[in-house]
């Protein structure tokens, strides 16, 4: 047992797809709980489709793909709210049409170029871990160390403002900018979390593994804990299963992930539909 | 400029697209009188506490306290909201609720003191919600929800204090332990503002009123605002017993 553990863990590819799924792992429960508590689930959705072109430009240009991803993830929010601000669309019809022309715009740009460059479409959608390069560790350390350090700073400002926007505005906290900084560390995770899973499949990550603790707590910060170790959990056994049955190894993930999600909907001891009868 | 002087409305306005939501108010809110604001739905009761803190954008108007933009000065006022505009499934517990109220006096990248910890123990009790600090918010009853946001408005050691319906659906012991609070603020010269639409037995409790629809129709001393003829302009003949 010990030994099928150890294993794979003498290839060095594998070792940094350890490393890389963690650190994803971490950053996904914790930001994405302020997702879930603030009910922009579908936003998360629409922000890691939106960085498909992104990405895509990037690579034509031979710029880092994480700046470009950013970028296409800024302007695509900025779009979604004008779209929403200015007319008397809901913000979930701006969403849709934002991420979906900018998915397609994305996709129709990697279909070109592939051609002449050896990329692999799929690995923008759903992630390509056992090729993440120390290049590709490093960036999303740095990018992990800011969201987590971020987190800890405003933890209670955070708090208060996706708790209670009004109390907050009243008290003189400047919300648009903590919505902003919200915006950035969304944008961040996703981008440091797209060699792992892709766009399509992030945002499973973000949701899961925080719907899962918010079964079984209480508390924002008992949630992102537990949130993180849900989301470790699924991405280490996502890459055994990977590894061992010659599975996708996003998809392992996202599966494992939900697995854990549906058990903890059964058996929660507050919230299980078959505990609580 | 110690001490809690008048809040002064002059002039002020608010309208949503074309719609004239409040127009021409002003008014001085006294310190140390239980100030409550009243009127017919849709007479812009909220909208008078919203427009006052910045919390939505003013077409005209100036609000001072001190002789000073009261915008500038927000860390002297308790705001709570209406209950309704709060998520109550939301992750937190009565403790991290009334702590929300030390944040803006513990200030950025620090953690909340001794003191306010033990100003939160205290809120708690007196709005009687001791045993209750590890309780999700949403397994409180309605009234227990108030006292919590009741409480938060406590330790923020305010100046000025802004109540958004705190009295819609909740039970009468609430009600009576947020009137003697209320009572207890004022009497300590605060000034207190209270958004009520019941205008049933408990309007006894406000010393003034602001009497709204849309315009301002009276304010000052109770017994001054509710005559028949105040009424009448604001209800348009559609009450009123008293």
């Amino acid at each position: 047992m010990f030994a099928t553990i150890i294993e794979p863990l003498q290839y060095s590819f594998i070792q940094r797809a350890m490393m890389m799924a963690i650190m994803v792992g971490v950053i996904c429960a914790v930001v994405g709980s302020y997702l879930m508590v603030q009910r922009l689930a579908l936003l998360g959705d629409a922000i890691s489709h939106s960085l498909l072109p992104g990405l895509a430009i990037a690579f034509i240009l031979g710029a880092n793909i994480f700046v470009g991803a950013f970028i296409a993830g800024v302007i695509s929010t900025i779009l979604i709210k004008i779209i929403h601000t200015k007319s008397n669309l809901k913000e979930d019809a701006a969403m849709g049409i934002i991420f979906s022309a900018f998915f397609a715009l994305g996709i129709t740009l990697i279909t070109v170029v592939q051609k002449e460059n050896k990329i692999d479409l799929n690995h923008f959608l759903f992630g390509n871990i056992l090729g993440v390069t120390w290049g590709d560790l490093r960036d999303t350390v740095i990018i992990a160390a800011i969201v987590i350090l971020v987190v800890i700073l405003l933890y209670k400002e955070l708090l208060f403002y996706t708790f209670d926007k009004l109390g907050a505005q009243a008290v003189g906290l400047p919300v648009n900018l903590l919505d902003l900084g919200l915006m950035m560390l969304i944008g961040l995770t996703i981008v440091a979390s797209l060699k792992a899973v892709g766009v399509v499949l992030v945002l499973s990550l973000l949701i899961t593994p925080a719907a899962t603790a918010y079964l079984l707590v209480t508390r924002l910060h008992q949630m992102m804990f537990l949130g993180v170790g849900v989301g470790v959990f699924s991405s280490i056994s996502g890459i055994y299963l990977s590894y061992f049955y010659n599975l996708p190894s996003g998809p392992a993930i996202v599966l494992v992930a939900s697995a854990l999600f549906f058990l903890t909907f059964l058996f929660s001891p507050t919230q299980g539909i078959l505990t609580n009868t | 400029m110690n001490g809690v002087g008048s809040l002064e409305i002059h002039n002020l306005g608010v309208a949503y697209l074309r719609l004239e939501a409040l127009t021409g108010i002003s008014v001085q809110v006294q310190p140390g009188r239980l100030t409550g604001i009243i009127g017919p739905n849709g007479a812009g009761k909220t909208t008078l506490l919203k427009a006052m803190l910045g919390l939505i954008g003013i077409r005209e108007g100036l609000v001072l306290y001190h002789d000073q933009p009261l915008q500038k000065q927000l860390e002297l006022v308790a705001y709570v909201p209406q209950r309704s505009q709060i998520d109550w499934t939301y992750p937190a517990t009565v403790w991290d609720v009334v702590m929300m109220g030390r944040v803006r006096k513990t200030g950025w990248f620090r953690s909340f003191s001794p003191t306010s910890r033990r100003l939160v123990q205290e809120a708690l009790g007196r709005v009687g919600m001791d045993g209750y600090k590890d309780r999700p918010i949403g397994q409180l009853s309605g009234g227990q929800q108030q006292r919590v946001f009741l409480a938060r408005s406590l330790v923020q050691e305010a100046d000025i204090f802004c109540f958004d319906e705190p009295f819609g659906g909740i039970d009468w012991k609430t009600e009576k332990i947020i009137f003697d609070i209320l009572h207890e603020l004022a009497a300590a010269g605060k000034i207190v503002l209270v958004v009520n639409h019941d205008l049933g037995e408990s309007i006894t409790n406000f010393e003034d009123l602001i009497l709204l629809n849309r315009k301002l129709i009276a304010a000052g001393k109770r017994k001054n605002v509710l005559t028949d003829n105040h009424l009448y302009r604001a209800y348009r003949g559609k009450v009123v017993f008293l």
